[in-house]
């Protein structure tokens, strides 16, 4: 089968975030990149599948030059190959994020055949859109189930189960089909020297889309003002039990 | 101004943000009208709690018998269409963000999901679970988002409106993309989302062992046990346990976190705690700024000797 996992750079901010001077976007000049949680799940899931029923897993982004990085990461697991969309750095909204997808997948299936899967994260960890894997299984006329903590192959059909309140919600969804996925759906490895020696020589193919106006356009960022909180101490090591045992007490959590 | 207000029921029950959705849409419609609009597979279904909206409109349809997203927002488009919807608003939930994407693929226009509050065409967003606000202009006939839950207070409706039910048509895809089972929770112990009172480690607790003494502090005040991604990625606990953004999002009295430095996405979980205790080795760590009590020690020290401490004070 051919899966296809769609990946989203991001930076890996630590206990605050620092916005650039004109507020438009984060200052990254002391942060690594990663991706959504969510998103590393896909890519354990394509390669779990491959090896499963053989095949082909492709990652994509639409990124900066840099975002070769989690390209390459994703290969470093088990991906066999990447498609790199690659852009300026400007922000793309959902909207035109996903038609760039649309169009790369639309060209890569024309080229390899079909797709039985392509899967996203449920939301990116930065925007947070929550639409760019419905908006292109809309436009590929393919069926797409979200949130996906579960997804279970069984020859022509894809049982999906969704995280709801109080269970899960399965679908049975017929190939080719569209999953968002999130985080605890498996556990992924980590890569492997091998694999990240491997991923170096693994096929990058990279277009460069001509970046539409925005329809939902940023302005700017803001940081919410936190409550300039600084906690009480309450003391040193276990000489602080009997205060935090008054506090409990205190708030009403112990009788 | 003519707004529609996408509204999730179970049986009748609206759940709260859908009441918060209505209630943005109320105050954006100013002098114009708020439509609502739910689905149901009975035209006779009471609504408990009422929204504020002139007209609940039912969408009937034997397919609302489960959970059926994309049934859903083809009712909605057609709705809207009919009432000259300028905007259609609906609860920032997984089903509400879900539905709405659903509606903006078929309409292919933009969707502003989790905003924290909307002026005209210029709406304040949620990114990164909340860790940051992003304001921006969305250029659109029509106005489509969703409303972080707890952003806005409800406030309930006079209870006067017109229930009105249409039978939408619905495409083959629809009526197919539906849910066909489900699998219930298991249950065991108390659920993170709904726990009073959390105890959670993190990295600082260095092992799957290091979790036994906040086991035994969780048991005595009933507590549910959380981690952070630290910890589930050194498989040390499962991902149900997890706080944070990709994790579980709780709301307790009290949040104690052990051994949990406070990277935002840790941190984007547990905004809903009342309060928070930190215990922490580490007097400069991040959590020490959006926490209200702070002990600073080896938490494998500090840990038990609140458990026992809470012994003592119960056999005193
Ligand atoms: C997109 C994205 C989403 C994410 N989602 C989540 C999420 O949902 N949940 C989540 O938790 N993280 C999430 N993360 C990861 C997050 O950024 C942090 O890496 C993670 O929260 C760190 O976990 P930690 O605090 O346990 O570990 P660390 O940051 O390593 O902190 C360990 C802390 O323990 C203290 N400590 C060490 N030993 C002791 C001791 N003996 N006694 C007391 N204190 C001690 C140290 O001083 C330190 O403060 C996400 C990251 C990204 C990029
Ligand atoms: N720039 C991008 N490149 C590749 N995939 C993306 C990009 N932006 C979003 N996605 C995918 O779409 C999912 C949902 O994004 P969003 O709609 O922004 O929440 C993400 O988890 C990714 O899988």
């Amino acid at each position: 089968m051919r899966v296809l996992v769609c990946v989203k750079r991001v930076p890996m901010t630590g206990g605050t975030i620092v916005l650039t001077d004109d507020a438009r976007a984060i200052e990254t000049r002391h942060l690594g990149f990663t991706i959504s949680p969510h998103e590393e799940c896909g890519v354990e899931e394509a390669v779990r599948l491959v090896e499963a029923n053989g095949g082909e897993s492709v990652v994509l982004t639409l990124g900066p030059a840099e975002a070769e990085e989690q390209l390459r990461d994703a290969m470093a697991i088990g991906a066999d190959r990447a498609i790199h969309l690659v852009t300026d750095g400007e922000e793309w909204d959902s909207q035109a994020t996903s038609a760039a997808i649309v169009a790369a997948i639309r060209d890569d299936e024309g080229a390899n055949g079909p797709c039985d899967l392509v899967v996203f994260g449920n939301e990116s960890a930065d925007a947070g859109g929550f639409q760019v894997g419905i908006r292109v299984a809309h436009a590929l006329g393919r069926p797409v189930a979200t949130g996906l903590k579960a997804l279970t192959v069984d020859g022509a059909t894809v049982r999906c189960e969704q995280e709801a309140a109080g269970g899960r919600d399965v679908y049975v969804l017929p190939f080719p089909a569209v999953v968002t996925v999130k985080e605890g759906l498996n556990l992924p490895r980590y890569p492997s020297v091998p694999g990240k020696l491997r991923a170096q020589r693994k096929p990058v193919e990279t277009r460069t889309p001509e970046r539409p106006v925005p329809r939902l356009a940023m302005t700017r960022l803001v940081v919410p003002e936190g409550e300039g909180k600084q906690a009480e101490v309450l003391g040193e090591g276990a000489a602080a039990a009997p205060r935090v045992v008054e506090v409990l007490r205190e708030i009403g959590v112990l009788a | 101004m003519t707004l529609l207000a996408y509204l999730e029921h179970a049986d009748g029950a609206v759940d709260e943000p859908s009441l918060q959705a209505a209630t943005l849409a109320s105050l954006l419609a100013g002098d114009g009208e708020v439509h609502a609009v739910i689905a149901s597979d009975t035209a006779s279904v009471a609504l408990e709690a009422a929204p504020q909206a002139g007209a609940v409109h039912v969408g009937v349809h034997e397919v609302f018998g489960s959970y059926a997203p994309l049934a859903v927002a083809e009712a909605i488009v057609e709705l809207a269409a009919r009432l000259g919807a300028t905007s259609v608003v609906g609860p920032g939930t997984e089903r509400g963000n879900e539905v709405l994407a659903h509606v903006a693929a078929l309409l292919d226009l933009p969707l502003a999901a989790n905003c924290i509050s909307v002026s005209g065409a210029d709406v304040t967003r949620v990114r990164w679970g909340g860790s940051l606000l992003e304001e921006a202009r969305v250029d659109t006939p029509t106005l489509l988002l969703t409303v972080q839950p707890h952003a806005v207070a409800a406030v309930p409706g006079a209870g006067d409106a017109s229930v009105e039910p249409f039978t939408p048509t619905l495409s083959d895809a629809a009526l197919a993309l539906r849910v066909v089972d489900r699998v219930a929770a298991s249950k065991g112990g108390v659920s993170l989302a709904d726990a009073r009172v959390v105890v959670s480690g993190g990295r600082g607790a260095g092992s799957e062992e290091g979790f036994a003494p906040i086991e035994e502090l969780a048991g005595l005040l009933g507590a549910a046990v959380g981690c952070s991604r630290a910890v589930t990625m050194a498989g040390w606990r499962p991902h149900t346990d997890q706080v944070g953004q990709t994790g579980t999002k709780i709301a307790p009295e009290i949040y104690i976190a052990c051994g949990i430095s406070g990277a935002t996405q840790h941190m984007a979980g547990c905004k809903g705690a009342k309060r928070i205790l930190a215990i922490n080795a580490d007097r400069e760590a991040p959590i020490l700024q959006s926490a209200d009590y702070a002990v600073i020690g080896d938490m494998h020290e500090v840990v038990p000797a609140i458990s026992a401490a809470i012994r003592a004070a119960r056999s005193g």
